[in-house]
């Protein structure tokens, strides 16, 4: 045995990355490419399809003005405007993809400012707070969302703030409970011996433990928003047309759904398939970040 | 125990009350004003101006939530702006279809999940399972539009089995039913699989397949009940998922209950019948949960409710 091969033996395994262990379930991956996929067609959609979204072409139609089923000149078919499906889905990938961020995002800062802050510090201020959340948890999320849509005038931007007002509850709750606990342990507890203030604590010592549910909860509440987005615009409160969001088309096109079930088929077919893709990542993500809460596989 | 009720009790009397000044100051502070809806168009602005009045809608917010809040308490919901009757009569004849189309749900989501939990458990690994996961997956990956329209488009519109909408009889309650419930049946089933499975590992039910039981015997006497004791609990928590889905659901198939009545409301910015069908959901939420707290001690005497 050589001196180097000697050393290599004494060397222990390090355990696989987190990452590593995501790559090794195939649902995981099979969610991760769907996502890619997704992206894939936001980004490239100009040079993905030769139509534009907004294109209300002649032979879209037929002669009797109806939409047109797939064929190979429009594959997916087109809409009651002689609109091109599949552009309108490429394009509309990009409103879902960038509200699913965004307000997610925003939901997921706000969660875990409220669920960090009233975990840590108890007292009156976590007592105000948890109460607040606790009366967030007692509306019926879709029913304040769909009011609050509906009586601003509708954008996107007000979608996004909508969604995030109403999506943070659940993360702030989990990221609650987890800092309560980890205030508790012995290192926070040697900190503040040492003098470390309240904001080093939790910036160095209380956020890094939290960074793995973070991970989990922002993946699984896209899968949330993309639904809801998708349901106010379905309820034409949402993005307005002729912006193309999944949603919305299949509200444009629904009176007509009977006869040509393709415009409602496919776009919800879209939402569907996104929402489960975020869904299979972020259920692979928990077993794999949080051994605590870990499924029975 | 009564303690605790009290406690409980007077905890969500607190979150009902939250809910109500949340809702009333949002649509107090909200853009578009009520009393051009009801004056229409063409109103002149003394017109308005009396509506405003009339209504009191110009006095101040604390004053005009006071008279709400009295008005509650006394079991007034206040006047619809348009419909001309009371809210509190509006939601009492829309609620027996709400309540309907929640039973069907439940026992939709209950007879499907839980069969599809205990086979995954019982097949754990297998193709099925896999299968079976992954279609709970889609099931609570669904927006429920799709999944009404679908079943619609394709039992009511092409196989003719079910009318195409309305509400009546229970064919007509099958689809909508059928699409609160398939959401539902995706959690059921993963909640139920996992609790099956560790019911399967405990020490009682090697007892009784060493004392020589059959395998279904094991399976539907001793495991089958203990682990769906936990999963009835959840019911309760279900009724906010419900409360949810209620408004798209009961329009896509024109089920005339709170949601459709509530959807209108929003769209002609009635404001007494939207906070009425907030804190009638809102109070079916918090006793839901109540509810579920409730049951669990007697569903697992270990835990004790505090």
């Amino acid at each position: 045995m050589t001196k180097a091969s000697a050393a290599e033996a004494n060397v222990v395994p390090t355990p696989p990355t987190a990452l590593a262990r995501l790559a090794r379930r195939k649902m995981a991956l099979v969610g991760i490419a769907l996502i890619a996929i997704a992206f894939g067609g936001a980004v490239f959609a100009p040079w993905l399809t030769p139509y534009t979204p907004n294109d209300q072409m002649f032979d879209g139609l037929t002669l009797e003005g109806a939409p047109m089923g797939p064929s190979g000149t429009f594959v997916l078919g087109t809409d009651l405007l002689g609109r091109d499906l599949l552009t309108r889905i490429l394009y509309g990938a990009r409103t879902s993809l960038l509200i699913g961020v965004v307000a997610n995002g925003i939901a997921l800062i706000i969660g875990t400012v409220f669920g960090v802050t009233a975990g840590y510090f108890r007292g009156w201020i976590g007592g105000i707070l948890m109460r607040f959340t606790d009366l967030m948890m007692a509306f019926p999320a879709l029913l304040l969302a769909i009011t609050l849509a509906a009586i601003f005038q509708p954008s996107l931007w007000i979608v996004v703030m909508v969604i995030a007002t109403v999506n943070w509850v659940q993360t702030a709750r989990v990221l609650y409970t987890e800092t309560t606990s980890l205030a508790e342990r012995e290192f926070i507890a040697a900190e503040r011996t040492l003098g470390a203030s309240n904001l080093r604590i939790l910036f160095r010592h209380i956020l890094p433990h939290l960074v793995p549910t973070i991970i989990v909860w922002g993946t699984l509440g896209i899968s949330t928003t993309v639904l809801l987005e998708a349901t106010l615009s379905y309820l034409g409160i949402g993005v307005q047309p002729p912006t193309p969001s999944w949603g919305n088309i299949i509200f444009e096109n629904q009176t007509y759904f009977q006869a040509a079930p393709w415009l409602v088929f496919f776009p919800g077919g879209a939402i569907l398939i996104l929402a489960l893709a975020f869904n299979l990542v972020g259920d692979a993500l928990r077993d794999v970040l949080d051994p605590t809460q870990r499924g029975s596989e | 125990m009564a303690a605790y009720l009290f406690h409980r009790l007077l905890q969500s009397a607190l979150i009902l009350l939250g809910v109500s000044l949340i809702t009333f100051f949002l649509l107090y502070a909200l853009p578009a004003d009520p009393v051009r809806q009801i004056a229409g168009r063409s109103a002149t602005a003394q017109t308005v101006e009396n509506i405003r009045q009339q209504l009191g809608l110009d006095q101040p917010f604390v004053v005009q939530y006071w008279r709400y809040l009295s008005g509650l308490v006394q079991g007034d919901m206040g006047r619809s702006y348009l419909q001309k009757s009371q809210v509190s009569e509006l939601i009492a004849a829309r609620l027996p279809a709400s309540l309907l189309l929640m039973a069907g749900a439940i026992v939709f989501e209950l007879v499907l999940g839980l069969t599809m939990g205990v086979v995954a458990a019982l097949r754990r690994g297998s193709a099925t399972d896999q299968t079976l996961m992954i279609a709970s997956f889609v099931g609570v990956s669904a927006p429920q539009f799709v999944v009404g329209l679908l079943l619609l488009y394709v039992f009511a519109v092409q196989l003719g089995w079910f009318p195409i909408g309305g509400y009546g009889t229970f064919s007509h309650l099958v689809l909508p039913a059928a699409t609160m419930g398939i959401l539902g049946s995706g959690w059921y089933s993963r909640m139920m699989r996992s609790s099956m499975i560790e019911v399967l590992r405990q020490d009682y039910i090697r007892t009784a397949r060493a004392k020589g039981l059959a395998r279904y015997r094991v399976i539907l006497r001793h495991a089958l009940p203990n682990a769906i004791l936990p999963i009835i609990a959840m019911i309760g928590i279900d009724v906010g998922i419900f409360m949810g889905g209620i408004v798209v659901v009961e329009s896509v198939f024109g089920w005339p209950g709170i949601g459709q009545l509530a959807w209108q409301a929003i769209q002609r910015i009635d404001i007494p019948i939207i906070m009425g069908v907030t804190l009638v959901s809102a109070c079916a939420i918090v006793m839901g949960n109540l509810l579920a707290d409730l049951v669990t001690p007697f569903i697992d005497p270990r835990i004790r409710l505090r």
